[in-house]
């Protein structure tokens, strides 16, 4: 029997090893920039255990108050998904390789999408609030490019998998490239499509929850006044809200997603 | 099928169409209505105009000024801290994934369950306020959100870990036992080599979201881009805006492409 032999490399874990020590490196550099202090972490440990066995005790009193701007949160991500959506349908078909056969074009609007999406939940909250003032409009409209970031991606990659014959067919018998993606384009991806928009929707539930820190509406405004006021009781309460909304809502729309498969 | 029976079908179907028509129609009555729009303020055209003029002309003394505060700097101290902010999860999600891994053959277990379970409230728990949370114990800064992502993180890195762990080949370890191998050696020789390049690959993925979430974290105190974006909107100083925004945009898509063809290399 011939035992396999190894190479030096695969002998000493060259690869792994290797990673390791850039990993160690890196860290290393890290904590120039960070300047880690443990001795902080542990000296006020007791500060943090304190502020944990406040909030295991919630203020069950001040639960009615949670519910409206619940409500309010839920409606953001609802308006925000939607208006995203219907936005970038059509950016999403100007994407697609397979729709408009100009590289440029699609190249051009695919900078823009990435750019979009580079830019995080809060800090899109950050703008808006002090574009269109407090309240929930700034989140509709950060929930709205947020999600048309997100939705933008998932259409023109599902579009670009679609079968190509039925859009060929139109083209060839003469159809116009609008009458292509209605009846080509749109009827392959339509079930896709509300299962992307329902994936959205959960992320913007979860997203919408923290908009309100920065005053862009929802439950987050709550969040920020119990937090500032040191009332950790009743942020264990809004905390609690949001993970019974937010798993509630997970929970609909995976059971709607796996039912349109 | 009679044709009857087609017509109840058919009818059957057209209540359904309606049923989901009208649940629709009523959802987004009260999504619409319900929410409570103030007016939107007057200056928000000459606003939205003052931003896009900062990105077009951007304060560009701030990109480096040898000082530390400046946006080289701090940038590096975002992804310093989403760097060991993931290191940190990844470590702590391994024993949280073996605990949430589905045994085989076996559609419901206690332990398996209720890892899931931390898992996904771990993952809901909003991300500023463990920040606000670990800022009470360390003091504002970068380590409050050092901590805060090392500890957020660990609900999805712990999920997708977890579902690695359940797709392995288990030939190696049977194999493994079956010469006599004990525990440990099953662990070392068989199922790790399986599963780090996934783990790699996942820590690397949730390396580039905790990038773009260190960029926020600053917004309340925890160190980062985010504290100085903050004040400059706040301030108004939107070519100031403008500078934080290019360079947030630019060093997110070059961690996005570096990390993207380091995970290809993975496999």
């Amino acid at each position: 029997m011939r035992i396999p032999k190894r190479t030096i490399a695969q002998r000493f874990h060259v690869r792994l090893v290797g990673s390791l020590l850039i990993l160690i490196g890196l860290l290393i550099v890290s904590n120039k920039f960070l300047r880690l202090d443990f001795n902080a972490l542990i000296q006020n440990f007791d500060q943090f255990l304190a502020l944990l066995k406040d909030m295991m005790h919630p203020d069950w009193k001040s639960a009615p108050f949670v519910v409206q701007p619940m409500m309010e949160t839920i409606q953001m991500a609802l308006i925000g998904t939607t208006v995203g959506t219907l936005l970038a349908i059509p950016a999403a078909v100007i994407a697609a390789r397979n729709v408009i056969t100009n590289k440029w074009i699609t190249g051009a609007v695919r900078i823009v999408f990435n750019i979009v999406r580079t830019l995080p939940d809060l800090l899109l909250a950050a703008l808006f609030v002090a574009i269109a003032g407090i309240g929930p409009y700034a989140g509709v409209l950060t929930l709205t490019i947020f999600s048309f970031g997100m939705i933008t991606k998932l259409f023109y990659e599902c579009i670009e998998t679609i079968d190509n014959g039925p859009l060929e067919a139109i083209l060839t018998t003469g159809g116009k490239r609008s009458a292509m993606v209605v009846f080509a384009v749109l009827p392959q991806v339509y079930s896709r499509f509300v299962s992307y928009i329902l994936y959205t929707f959960e992320i913007n539930v979860r997203a919408s929850t923290v908009l309100g820190y920065l005053g862009a509406g929802g439950i987050g405004q709550q969040l920020q006044t119990s937090l500032s006021e040191f009332r950790y009781d009743q942020t264990a309460v809004i905390i609690l809200a949001i993970l019974v909304v937010v798993l509630a809502i997970d929970g609909v729309s995976n059971f709607a997603r796996e039912r349109l498969q | 099928m009679d044709s009857t029976q087609y017509k109840l079908s058919k009818n059957n179907h057209l209540k359904r169409r309606w049923f989901w028509a009208l649940l629709i129609v009523l959802v987004y009555g009260w999504g619409i209505f319900g929410i409570n729009f103030s007016k939107v303020q007057s200056s928000a055209g000459a606003v939205t105009r003052a931003v896009l003029m900062g990105i077009v002309q951007p304060d560009w003394h701030y990109v480096y000024q040898g000082n530390g505060e400046d946006l080289v700097s701090v940038m590096l101290q975002t992804l310093a801290i989403a760097f060991v902010g993931t290191i940190i999860s990844a470590f702590i999600s391994i024993p949280f994934a073996f605990w949430a891994a589905k045994r085989r053959q076996r559609h419901f277990s206690v332990v398996s369950t209720s890892g899931r379970v931390i898992l996904a409230v771990v993952r809901t728990f909003p991300e500023i306020v463990l920040a606000i949370m670990f800022i009470k114990a360390v003091g504002p800064g970068a380590f409050a959100g050092v901590l805060a992502l090392g500890v957020h993180s660990v609900g999805m890195l712990g999920k997708l870990f977890a579902e690695s762990i359940e797709a392995i080949d288990i030939g190696p370890s049977e194999s493994i036992a079956s010469v006599g191998g004990n525990a440990v050696n099953g662990l070392m020789f068989a199922t790790l080599p399986q599963v780090l390049p996934a783990f790699a690959s996942y820590s690397l993925y949730r390396f580039e979201i905790s990038v773009r979430s260190a960029t926020i974290l600053g917004m309340v105190g925890a160190g980062g881009v985010g504290t100085p974006l903050l004040f400059a909107i706040q301030t108004r100083s939107w070519s100031r805006v403008g500078i934080i925004l290019i360079g947030i945009i630019i060093t997110v898509t070059i961690i996005d492409y570096l990390s993207g063809w380091l995970r290809k290399q993975l496999g």
